[in-house]
């Protein structure tokens, strides 16, 4: 029996309270308590979290970067959804 | 290793290419995003030549890594002082920290875990010759932390703006954490150059023993580096190994001085002209030799390494069988 036989893990760590989880890395670990104790000792050797989740990296579905530009293209050519677009006479406050 | 890439999840499996028509277009995109300096990640389409050498690059760095805990781990149990074994602990548990960040980048690539152990094992990957000197005195631990990550820090700064995203963030990381390395070995060398005169001297043969091997850690000389080119146009590199070099002996000079203990190459001054300091001639005879196999330690490390491993086996197969009769009657009671 190798490593190998080790599922990868994904690790999420939220840095502290109010911010939400941000991937921090991957690890190999027979199980999910395994996973989170490892997790712990990896990735927040100095109080670098207040609460680490770990996901079975074979659970993550991702958007394929073959489809990558027609995936994200719609968002391309609305510029209206951003405040910018918009021209509001000088002086006028709080918008 | 067929069972590796079978166990690639989707998201982190690496793009096999599909006929040359559309390669063509794929490699004009990769070009494109390493001159614009964006990353490439996991998935994206590499080039073959581009993929070897990370996995190169990367799992020799993982290597040295863990490799680098034994000359260090050495000392845990003679540290001088409780402060000094906990300090000592902490950073080699960082070691080992990296080498698994490194792993894991390594891993992004389609290369298994056990297939970059292994390739350690038989030999068929390298790591740092720095480690393959041995650590005489106390006083080598903090030459290593001084000399050693310095070196390191060096080299591994330009790392974080590496062209590979996973190979730069886990450099980052590192990055942050070996800055404490090479401080406390600094301290704990100013100790003993201001201690007793046996210690001072203890200090100084340290340093006069980890200095010249601590410069070839950048590497041979920019003419005789085969890889150096191809690394720097595709952004893994981004300054050349004399280049380093040179920055770190510029560094290194003046913290000799406040330590009070001098640099063993008589041929080391400053050069108003150039702004550097010139230093003596490398024995790049001592490095090749210690590349070869034939350091002070080589086989020693890897008899270790191949130890510990094999010596582990019993605990990665008892959480393994753990987990696999913990997630049974988890189907059952479901
Ligand atoms: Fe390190
Ligand atoms: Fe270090």
């Amino acid at each position: 029996m190798t490593n190998t036989d080790w599922p990868l893990w994904e690790v999420f760590v939220r840095s502290r309270r109010g911010l939400s989880h941000t991937h921090a890395g991957s690890l190999h670990a027979p199980d999910a308590e395994f996973a989170l104790r490892n997790a712990r000792d990896l990735y927040t050797r100095r109080g670098e979290g207040v609460s680490i989740w770990v996901v079975p990296s074979s659970a993550i579905t991702a958007s394929s970067p073959d489809e990558k530009d027609p995936f994200f293209e719609p968002a391309a050519d609305k510029p209206y959804r951003h405040p910018t677009f918009y021209e509001i006479p000088e002086g006028v406050k709080h918008l | 290793m067929a069972t590796a890439a079978a166990q690639k999840t989707d998201h982190t499996a690496p793009y096999d290419g599909d006929g040359t028509a559309a390669t063509a277009g794929y490699e004009r995109a990769f070009d494109a995003a390493v001159a614009a300096d964006e990353r490439i990640e996991p998935r994206d389409w590499m080039p073959d030549a581009y993929r070897a050498t990370l996995v190169r690059q990367i799992a020799q760095h993982a290597h040295s890594e863990i490799i680098g805990m034994q000359p260090e781990a050495n000392w845990i149990t003679r540290a001088p002082s409780l402060r000094r074994k906990a300090i000592l602990m902490a950073k080699v548990q960082d070691e080992a920290g990296h080498g698994l960040y490194l792993y894991s980048a390594a891993e992004t690539l389609g290369t298994g875990r056990d297939e970059l152990l292994d390739k350690l094992h038989s030999g068929r990957q390298k790591y740092s010759s720095i480690f393959n000197y041995p650590t005489l005195t106390w006083a080598d631990v903090g030459a290593i932390g001084w000399l050693v990550d310095g070196a390191a820090i060096t080299n591994q700064v330009p790392l974080c703006r590496c062209s590979y995203g996973p190979y730069a963030r886990a450099m980052v990381r590192i990055c942050k954490e070996e800055s404490f390395h090479q401080r406390q070995g600094y301290e704990l060398l100013l100790a003993l150059s201001r201690g007793t005169p046996e210690q001072h001297a203890m200090a100084q043969d340290a340093v006069d023993r980890w200095w010249w091997p601590s410069l070839m850690m950048f590497g041979p000389p920019d003419d005789e580096s085969q890889h150096s080119a191809q690394s720097m146009a595709w952004k893994i590199k981004r300054h050349s190994n004399d280049e380093l070099r040179q920055r770190f002996v510029d560094i290194c000079v003046p913290q000799a001085e406040s330590l009070g203990l001098t640099l063993p190459d008589p041929d080391l001054k400053w050069n108003e002209e150039q702004g550097h300091y010139d230093f003596g001639a490398i024995d790049w005879t001592e490095f090749w030799e210690v590349l070869k196999g034939n350091g002070p330690c080589n086989e020693q490390r890897i008899t270790q390494r191949r130890r510990a491993h094999e010596e582990g086996a019993w605990v990665r197969e008892a959480a393994a069988a753990y987990a696999a009769k913990h997630s049974e009657t988890g189907a059952t009671r479901a």
